[in-house]
């Protein structure tokens, strides 16, 4: 999947470009637009404590493709979830404007939600129900006869590898099966757009693994269009395009390719046997401007072309005496694309909601950021 | 599916061709009814699937009936009532069960709110008002079934089986069971929690249950408690039952119940107040819940 998504990724970006340049090209309500989704200047505010108003969503600026699967990519508290409400007319947009499957999501929010689909975070499903009963239900919701619900229903339990599960019911499924069941509910009504909140939350990786492989079947045979908010840097890395958002606002936008491309520069790791000694001896070698941190971790640097680094870094520390235990030098991650539009890491960002708190191997990171 | 009886007449099958990939979309109407019987078939297959708790909330009913109503026939003489205790207890007793279920479907509001489920609900493409109209419907039948349960106890307390005696107390029973649940929605669109809710419940119930004219006449009572159950839905609800008793077995006519001033209200009144309450209270609560976030 990921040699695909960096295939498409020129003809992506160049799409992605004219959208940005000529923002209002986009905002039409012709039907058959490339985009599936389109947002100009995104705003979601609720009242808070004391008249003051929350600002979940900042005026975002967002453009999914027809088919593609696009990661939003972000800490807890980013705005994810609200974004996802506002796409499928769950709650109002406070400013601005979006089309989502070539419907309006202020005017005509029934036709954006006839043509969706959700798995929401913390999805729910009538436990006492069967599996079957559960989507029988919910297909009736959406209006189906019940000719047309029996036959979907057969289909998307089959889909979701569920069909000798349908008469148990739900209480007695395990996490992934129930997010399966979910999944199989999502796409009763055979959606233009899966919108995807968290789908993996709380799933063991075997259960991710197959999560994803029905989510991959899915593109690849119907070309629904998968908007799937995460933040596991490994499930965004698979998708086509990717946006990142923090603090409601989006910090950056394109496909994993391209992302890590524009940071450029490698990361290049090396410890030796005196690591404060070596930094200095790292700082004066490597080209003036290179931001060299030192922490438990060893030196670490960005550098473009990082590898060819290592030789040169070794032979100077070789000549003033320090041993050198290991090198290497690493491409750019998603988490350095994260920390550098954010200026934090992700996996900080999930566990330590406040910067107060970061961990010692992080401090140092938090200099780089501030250099 | 698993439920065939449950299928209602309201929403028929479009002839769809079996072969058609896709059928034309129905019409909002059609869309609209569809899921509106959907919340009542989820209504009906969770009262099929939860047998031991349908049981259990039948049979404080029945208990009441043959314990407190047993014991307590051979202490009250005939002539203050103008029937046996039991016979007179029966009314009440049916508005007890239907009560149940249809306070529950407030309830559940509730908890679907906390649960998400209500999310899932709302994503469908229809009014929000047809959810609220389809979780009332649904509590509305929930709780006539289990009425029409007791409704098999007539001949344990000396009623006949009469064809027409039934559906006129059914009727009741349904019209009631809608003013409640109507109300019961009413009340948990506004209280977002359940705590709240049951605390209120607690604190309600017993003197709309003692108010409603089911255990004892209210003209015994003094004058500001015929105030409170003239505005008591329950007594409006127990008032039908036991004059639609008297109509069809006139020597089981039990001693008068409700008054607006020191007369009866025609029946078809009684019937037309709690109607009107529960479409008010289901408007009142549509408009609470159409408000966007």
């Amino acid at each position: 999947m990921q040699p695909h998504a960096g295939d498409d990724a020129p003809a992506q970006a160049t799409l992605l470009t004219a959208a940005l340049t000529s923002p209002h090209t986009t905002t039409g309500s012709a039907p058959e637009s490339a985009y599936a989704i389109s947002t100009r200047g995104l705003v979601k505010s609720y009242p808070g404590p004391d008249g003051t108003s929350i600002h979940a969503v900042r005026g975002l600026d967002l453009d999914v493709l027809q088919g593609e699967t696009f990661a939003f990519l972000g800490p807890n508290g980013a705005g994810k979830s609200t974004t996802i409400a506002l796409l499928c007319a769950l709650a109002r947009p406070t400013a601005g404007q979006a089309t989502v499957a070539g419907a309006d999501v202020l005017s005509q929010p029934d036709q954006v939600r006839r043509q969706v689909g959700m798995l929401f975070q913390h999805s729910a499903l009538d436990t006492d129900l069967t599996a079957e009963q559960n989507l029988h239900i919910h297909a009736r919701l959406y209006g189906m006869s019940r000719r047309h619900v029996r036959r979907r229903v057969t289909e998307t339990l089959e889909a979701v590898a569920l069909a000798d599960r349908r008469r148990s019911p739900v209480r007695t499924l395990s996490g992934g099966m129930r997010r399966r069941l979910e999944l199989a509910r999502g796409l009763l009504h055979e959606p233009r757009i899966l919108f995807l909140d968290e789908p993996t939350t709380g799933l063991d990786p075997h259960a991710r693994a197959q999560v994803w492989e029905h989510l991959r079947t899915l593109r690849d045979r119907q070309g629904t269009t998968l908007f799937v908010t995460t933040h596991y840097l490994e499930e965004a890395e698979n998708c086509g395009r990717l946006a990142i958002i923090d603090g409601g606002r989006l910090a950056a936008q394109g496909t994993p390719f391209a992302l890590k491309a524009a940071i450029g520069d490698d990361r290049v790791t090396l410890r030796t046997g005196d690591d404060p000694a070596a930094h200095q001896v790292v700082r004066r070698t490597a080209p003036p401007g290179t931001i060299t941190t030192l922490d438990t971790g060893g030196i670490s640097l960005r550098v473009p072309n990082g590898s060819s680094w290592i030789p040169r870094l070794c032979a100077a520390l070789e000549a003033h005496g320090i041993p050198v235990q290991a090198a290497s030098a690493t491409p750019p991650t998603l988490d350095d694309v994260f920390f550098h539009h954010t200026g934090r890491s992700i996996h900080t960002a999930r566990t330590h909601p406040t910067p107060a708190t970061i961990q010692p191997t992080r401090t140092t990171a938090t200099t780089e950021g501030a250099l | 599916m698993t439920a065939p009886a449950l299928r209602a007449p309201g929403a028929p099958n479009p002839p769809d061709s079996p072969d058609a990939a896709v059928p034309a979309p129905p019409s909002r109407l059609r869309r609209e009814l569809r899921a509106v019987h959907a919340l009542i078939h989820r209504d009906l297959l969770r009262l099929s699937t939860q047998r031991t708790h349908t049981a259990l909330m039948l049979i404080q009913p029945v208990l009441y009936l043959f314990v407190l109503g047993g014991g307590l026939a051979a202490l009250i003489p005939h002539t203050t009532l103008g029937v046996g205790y039991q016979t007179y207890l029966f009314p009440g007793m049916l508005m007890m069960t239907v009560q149940t279920p249809a306070i529950m479907v407030g309830i559940r509001l509730i908890t679907d709110r906390q649960s998400g489920y209500l999310r899932e609900l709302l994503m469908a493409p229809v009014y929000r008002s047809t959810l609220l109209l389809g979780s009332c419907a649904g509590g509305t039948t929930v709780a006539a079934v289990q009425g029409a349960v007791l409704l098999a106890l007539a001949g344990a307390v000396g009623l006949p089986y009469d064809p027409l005696l039934l559906a006129l107390l059914l009727a009741g029973m349904i019209l009631a069971s809608f003013t409640i649940t109507a109300l019961s929605l009413a009340l948990a669109v506004t209280l977002r929690r359940p705590e709240v809710f049951h605390m209120l419940l607690g604190l309600v119930m017993m003197p709309l249950l003692f108010l409603s004219g089911g255990f004892f006449p209210i003209e015994n009572l003094p004058g500001w408690a015929h105030t409170l159950a003239a505005a008591n839905p329950l007594a409006y609800g127990v008032d039908l039952l036991r004059r639609s008793i008297a109509l069809r077995v006139p020597d089981q006519a039990a001693a008068a119940g409700l008054e607006w001033f020191g007369r009866q209200p025609p029946l078809f009144l009684e019937a037309g107040v709690l109607l009107t309450t529960g479409a008010m209270a289901l408007l009142w609560a549509a408009h609470r819940f159409n408000r966007p976030e």
